[in-house]
């Protein structure tokens, strides 16, 4: 099961290798972690998402909030949330496919951000779900490198962790 | 305008510090400069390792941080060990090095190691201080941080340059953490149902953990098992919680402990697990616990809660805060044909202390030995097979059984004995090790004799390493491999080296007065008891 966990940390030097020690150590399989600023500049936001039950999910949670760095824990509920994550996938392709990518690029609102005379680069934002979708589309090409971001995610509504 | 390392010593000062245990090196040389200035008493080890259990053993009996000192490169790295000794143990340091300047750093140069990525596992936080000005805050904040909540080690890695920076000598003001708020008072409504459920059971026993010594909850602990009459066990962290005299003391639980305690936790319906961790020593197979025991998890640690064994009520705080509440909700069960059925089985426990035809029986031996010393002693106690005689056998009253209970560290005996001693000269210390462990540190003799340290020393020697050599008969067909000790030196000749007066034992007839004669002598002995290598643990 995956558990979507998101952290507010102390933006400090060594706090995320703390983080990410923790889960090697404690055996955590941890599928993304995303990490970034906040409106507050002193405040990191990392976003987990957590391979696992909910005794892992627990344990996940209680280290996370024994770290000193750690200012909050939420383990985010999957259908209260808005998930988002980016892709940037560099195709190469021959004339007669150029089409065909365009018209995938453009079922799955993605956007083609470079191309050359052999290759497009297309950009997607959106669920992590329809970037696999992407990628598997775009898999039946020849796919040449991947750039993934981890997924990041906000709670809907008014509310906020 | 002072420097780094008179500001750094400054700060030790006004937190109190009295102690400080260390070996110096060429990064931590402006700090050594300085503290020859302080009325801080520093104390040189021999081995930076036994500088951390040193700081370990003032630590839990000054209840407050111990501190200790080295240098870069090895210096740090060798007190890695002693670190995760007291984090495993929840036992307040705070470990200062040096480090190399901090232009030169990550470029490898002559004794650069990574000590805070080094330590990171097995500290309860880190600083590498980067500027001059953060060392009043980062000093307040890291002795707060090593002695609240659950205590831990704290490590600050000063690069040499920040010590000779020259810096504005402003005071810290509090300590503001926003991530670290340790919750001190259990929450009222847990505590009800901790209530309900002491009220509705009829065979609870309390199981008590190292947490009650570091909340300081020994009163608290033996007001509650009394009033209510529910019986108590403990962890080896958690030996000497309750006196081991005490008529409601099952004794410790776990593979090495006794019948009584292991059988009150399986037949018991309500656990009462107080600032204890549940490892695997002590409660091997945590589903042996029954499916209808209860269980309370009362830590001031969350993370603990849950984590080993699944819990019924978990209560998060302190021990003698929640104790206190507990106590005024005044909780009441029936528990006197339990608590007499334990009694029974207790009073039915067959000691072994008789004779042995070679050697000594070091389980008489311990129980005699614990038996003369005063009443308030601190028995500090090594690992290995020493570590289960005398836990199994010791009589603790008021005083303190100090021994390195989740780490296992062998050598910790000897430097925790030394920083007891000198966190409360009043007390009569002695430090039991087998003649494995005794080589793991007998560089600090040079250390007690330089500084004067009155501790009685006591060598459980059977030229083996025991509790190995049993695992090897047990699960490796008696395969005996690298557990000989041959080659090892006189013990007694050892110490005489150093001129600290000793002897060796061979027959129980003899321990009486032997240990008379140690406890007679004023100043360090070490007493040397010859124990046939076949002696089992239990």
């Amino acid at each position: 099961m995956k558990h979507t966990i998101s952290v507010l940390v102390e933006n400090k030097a060594g706090v995320l290798s703390r983080i990410s020690g923790l889960f090697a150590r404690r055996g955590f399989n941890i599928d993304s972690l995303a990490v970034g600023t906040t409106e507050d500049k002193n405040i990191s936001r990392i976003t987990l998402l957590v391979d696992g039950d909910d005794y892992i999910a627990e344990q996940v949670t209680k280290q996370l909030n024994k770290q000193i760095d750690v200012i909050k824990v939420r383990k985010l509920n999957q259908d209260e949330i808005t998930r988002r994550e980016l892709v940037l996938v560099k195709v190469k392709m021959s004339a007669t496919q150029r089409g065909e990518i365009i018209d995938i690029v453009k079922i799955m609102q993605g956007e083609i951000v470079d191309i050359s005379h052999t290759t497009l680069t297309v950009e997607l934002s959106d669920r992590p779900e329809k970037v696999d979708l992407l990628i598997e589309l775009l898999s039946h090409y020849n796919i040449l490198e991947v750039a993934r971001t981890g997924t990041i995610a906000l709670q809907k509504g008014a509310e906020s962790v | 305008m002072i420097t780094g390392a008179e500001a750094i010593v400054r700060c030790l000062e006004n937190e109190g510090v009295e102690i400080i245990f260390g070996y110096p090196g060429a990064t931590i040389a402006p700090l050594f400069d300085k503290l020859s200035k302080s009325s801080i008493r520093h104390i040189l080890v021999r081995h930076e390792q036994h500088a951390g259990h040193e700081a370990s053993g003032y630590a839990r009996i000054r209840k407050r941080p111990g501190v200790c000192m080295t240098t870069s490169g090895p210096g740090a790295t060798n007190l890695i060990t002693a670190l995760a000794t007291a984090y495993m143990d929840s036992v307040p340091l705070v470990a200062i090095t040096g480090q190399v300047s901090s232009d030169l750093l990550g470029r490898d140069v002559f004794q650069e190691a990574d000590m805070t990525g080094a330590a990171e596992p097995f500290t309860k936080y880190s600083y590498l201080v980067k500027d001059a000005e953060d060392l009043p805050r980062i000093i307040k904040e890291a002795f707060h941080i090593a002695s609240t909540g659950r205590p831990g080690p704290v490590l600050i890695d000063i690069p040499v340059n920040v010590q000779q920076e020259k810096l504005d000598f402003i005071p810290a003001g509090p300590v503001d953490l926003r991530g670290y708020k340790p919750t001190i008072r259990g929450h009222a409504g847990q505590i009800k149902r901790v209530i309900r459920a002491i009220n509705g059971a009829e065979r609870p026993v309390v199981c008590a953990g190292g947490g009650i010594f570091a909340a300081d909850a020994q009163e608290e602990l033996k007001r509650f098992i009394e009033t209510v009459n529910i019986p108590v066990i403990s962890t080896m962290m958690g030996i000497g919680a309750v006196p081991t005299a005490h008529p409601l003391y099952m004794g410790m639980l776990g593979m090495h402990g006794k019948s009584v305690a292991n059988q009150a936790l399986s037949d018991s319906d309500l656990l009462i697990i107080i600032g204890a961790r549940v490892s695997d020593r002590a409660v091997l197979l945590p589903a042996n616990v029954s499916a209808s025991t209860k269980i309370v998890h009362i830590d001031i640690d969350p993370a603990e809660i849950g984590k080993n064994l699944s819990t019924f009520v978990p209560v998060v705080g302190d021990a003698k805060e929640i104790l206190t509440q507990i106590m005024e909700a005044e909780p009441a069960a029936k528990t006197d044909e339990w608590v007499g059925l334990l009694k029974a089985k207790r009073e039915k426990l067959k000691l072994d202390y008789a004779p042995r035809k070679h050697g000594i029986n070091p389980k008489a031996f311990v129980n005699m030995l614990s038996c003369m010393l005063p009443e308030d002693h601190i028995y500090c106690a090594d690992v290995g097979q020493n570590q289960i005689w005398s836990a199994a056998n010791c009589e603790v009253k008021t005083g303190r059984f100090l021994t390195s209970g989740g780490m296992g560290t062998m050598g910790y005996s000897i430097p925790a004995a030394i920083g007891a001693k000198l966190a409360d000269p009043e007390k009569t210390v002695v430090a039991v090790c087998g003649d494995g462990s005794f080589q793991m540190q007998m560089m600090e003799l040079a250390t007690i004799c330089q500084h004067d340290v009155d501790i009685k020393i006591v060598v459980m020697k059977n030229d083996k390493l025991g509790l190995v050599k049993e695992i090897q008969k047990k699960s490796y067909k008696n395969n005996e491999m690298a557990v000989d000790l041959t080659g090892s030196p006189n013990v007694v000749a050892i110490a005489g080296a150093y001129g600290i007066p000793g002897r060796s034992i061979a027959s129980l007839d003899d321990a009486e007065e032997a240990i008379a004669e140690m406890l007679d002598h004023k100043g360090v002995y070490l007493l040397e008891c010859i124990v046939d290598e076949n002696e089992p643990s239990l």
